[in-house]
């Protein structure tokens, strides 16, 4: 089965403080710890583990700039096949839609029977996969914890809904899936690894090899558009209790003690 | 302008689900006199009940009827609604698992823009939409100008937008079934698959002691393990503690875990994403320990402790066992 997965690589929430820099136009990017999308490392998990069991090959492809090659080599260390970086100035700006055109002439370059996507990034839009499908006109399903390939036109997949719930779908080949946290237990990569594909030619493609009119993409195209970034003014938030450890755990105490919160 | 508004109406054993009087109040926001059309998709006498109690809410009430629709598949719900919806509309989904399952796809279908889990309105400027959303799991908010002149689909974040009861429409509902094409697609639905059950029931429990990624190692649990004991509570937890295969699903607050309504929440190490708060209902006192003052769950907590969660909670366990 050959399988395309799409990467980005994000700022690490769990290693960083987010925080708006002065003027509002973006993120303070000064120091940050950057890694794959946390659902992306799971889709890349699947899709070795697929290719494993029935054959084929895993390219992974991500689309920003020089610095996103990283994360894509990061994942051929893991065991994909081909890496490819999309890169390109005019690509800048795009909205959901321009992400999703762009990704969408990468998977007709190739012949893939699978297109997998992470359930969501860091801006938390979880639209990429499902536009990236009905723009290929393929059937989608979202929020994928597991896969059973059934034959070479059909696979059996389990969507993760509310309450945890599992919805059991059959889909056909070719189709794109979104994939969720917790559908495998993505292997280690370490630096034995990583050295391994330290030389790898890693294409980049731009607008003009991927066919692309630049006049479709990019900031320019975008029906969406972002105006700045805040931090909002909630109300009051929590009390924050000041002192030492053992202050604050006195008055912590009193607290739960008032509200049923020790038996 | 004047554009059609839809909602899209989630529902379950003959009741709508929450969202659909939420997004009633979200479609007032952007156009403070609509009246938006309500759509139900379903199958028998279920779906009749649906819709009739909608209709206080609703300028219209869409239903469609069809066995194929007994459960809702968006990729046939998608095919019905490019068929029925004028090429203006601007349709309202709720952002959850159903929303992000066809909104992003029936965009593309309409040639319209997408808007996901939208969060808050501002207004429009002439056919510019101004939408407040968050990014990286809510440390950040930001402002959106969509261009919402041919049309626009919105998935809105569950659990903002108050139902406003005050305002009858007094709808009607029309039977559109006969509108209902061929609806087939490349996905069929097999079946649902229940959740497992756990050890421990923590929707039944009074007091949580719920652990996030601040935990971070498996061996650190126990802390909260400690604490859980001294205060006479349940360790429960978020999502990423599950995926690690550190505590069982069934101890998973949020939208893919357990609803939980316990009467003191203690959210150690987690950061507050809409998913997790989700899982949390009937207003309990929430008590957050993070290192990160920016971490959104200070917003939402009553009482909030800004340190290492590995230093501060072996005193607080220490500290209510010498008082006991
Ligand atoms: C469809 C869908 C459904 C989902 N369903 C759920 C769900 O049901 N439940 C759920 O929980 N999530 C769910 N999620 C995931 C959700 O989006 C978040 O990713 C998740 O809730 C984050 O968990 P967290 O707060 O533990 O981790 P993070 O967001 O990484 O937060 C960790 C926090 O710990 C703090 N911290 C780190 N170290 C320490 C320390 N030593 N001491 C104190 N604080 C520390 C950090 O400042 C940070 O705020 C779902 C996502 C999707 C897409
Ligand atoms: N710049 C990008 N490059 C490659 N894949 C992307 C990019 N942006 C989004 N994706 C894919 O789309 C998924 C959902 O992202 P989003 O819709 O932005 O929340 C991600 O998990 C990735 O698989």
């Amino acid at each position: 089965m050959e399988i395309l997965v799409c990467v980005k690589r994000v700022p690490d929430t769990a290693e960083n403080e987010i925080e708006v820099n002065r003027d509002g136009s973006d993120i303070e990017r000064d120091d940050l710890v950057y890694s794959v999308n946390e659902w992306d490392n799971y889709a890349v998990e699947e899709a070795i583990q697929i290719v494993d069991k029935v054959g084929g090959a895993v390219t992974v492809v991500s689309l920003g700039d020089e610095d996103s090659e990283e994360i894509v080599r990061r994942e051929m260390a893991m065991g994909a096949n081909n890496g490819i970086l999309v890169s390109d100035d005019a690509f800048e700006g795009s909205d959901g839609k321009g992400v999703a055109a762009i990704l969408k002439t990468v998977a007709e370059k190739g012949s893939y029977d699978l297109i997998l996507t992470g359930a969501q990034a860091d801006d938390g839009a979880g639209q990429i996969g499902g536009m990236l499908a009905a723009m290929l006109d393929l059937p989608y399903a979202s929020v994928v914890n597991s896969i059973e390939v059934v034959s070479d036109s059909q696979l059996k997949v389990g969507r993760e809904i509310e309450g945890g719930n599992q919805e059991l779908n059959e889909i056909g080949l070719p189709c794109v899936l979104s994939i969720q946290t917790g559908i495998n237990e993505p292997r280690y990569v370490g630096i034995r690894g990583i050295r391994k594909v330290a030389s790898v030619d890693i294409p980049i493609w731009g607008a003009a090899d991927l066919g692309l009119d630049a006049s479709n993409v990019g900031q320019s195209a975008a029906g969406v558009k972002r105006v700045d970034y805040f931090v909002p003014e909630f109300g009051e938030g929590a009390e924050i209790l000041e002192g030492s450890d053992e202050e604050i755990a006195e008055k912590l105490i009193d607290l739960l003690k008032a509200k049923g919160g020790i038996k | 302008m004047a554009a059609q508004v839809f909602a899209y109406i989630v529902h379950k054993n003959g009741v709508a689900d929450d969202t659909a009087l939420e997004l009633v109040s979200a479609a007032r926001n952007i156009f403070p006199d609509t009246s938006p059309t309500a759509i139900v998709t379903g199958s028998g006498t279920d779906l009749d009940g649906v819709c009739n109690d909608l209709a206080a809410s609703f300028g219209e009430v869409w239903k469609f009827d069809h066995e194929a629709l007994a459960y809702p598949n968006a990729e046939a719900i998608r095919k019905l609604l490019m068929a029925v919806l004028p090429a203006d509309a601007v349709v309202l989904f709720p952002h959850d698992t159903f929303g992000m399952d066809l909104a992003p796809g029936l965009s593309i279908k309409l040639n319209s823009v997408f808007v996901s889990d939208a969060a808050g309105f501002e207004g429009l400027d002439g056919n510019n939409l101004k939408v407040i959303r968050q990014e990286y799991s809510g440390q950040v908010s930001t402002h959106l100008m969509a261009d919402i002149s041919a049309g626009a689909v919105i998935n809105v974040r569950p659990g903002i937008f108050q139902p406003d009861e005050s305002r009858s429409a007094g709808g009607q509902v029309v039977d559109k079934s006969s509108k209902i094409g061929d609806l087939s697609v490349g996905r069929r639905f097999l079946e649902v698959v229940e959740a497992e059950a756990g050890d421990v029931d923590i929707t039944k429990e009074d007091i949580l002691v719920s652990v996030g990624r601040g935990i971070e190692d498996q061996d650190n649990i126990e802390i909260a393990e400690e604490l859980a004991e001294a205060v006479g509570g349940v360790v429960s937890c978020s999502r990423p503690i599950v995926d690690a295969k550190w505590l069982e699903k069934p101890r998973q607050v949020g939208t893919s875990g357990q609803t939980v309504k316990p009467k003191v929440y203690m959210a150690l190490g987690i950061s507050g994403s809409f998913q997790h708060m989700g899982g949390i209902k009937g207003n309990p006192y929430i008590i957050a320990v993070n290192k990160n003052l920016k971490a959104p769950i200070f917003q939402i907590a009553d009482v909030g402790v800004v340190e290492d969660l590995l230093d501060f909670v072996p005193v607080l366990t220490e500290k209510i066992q010498e008082g006991k």
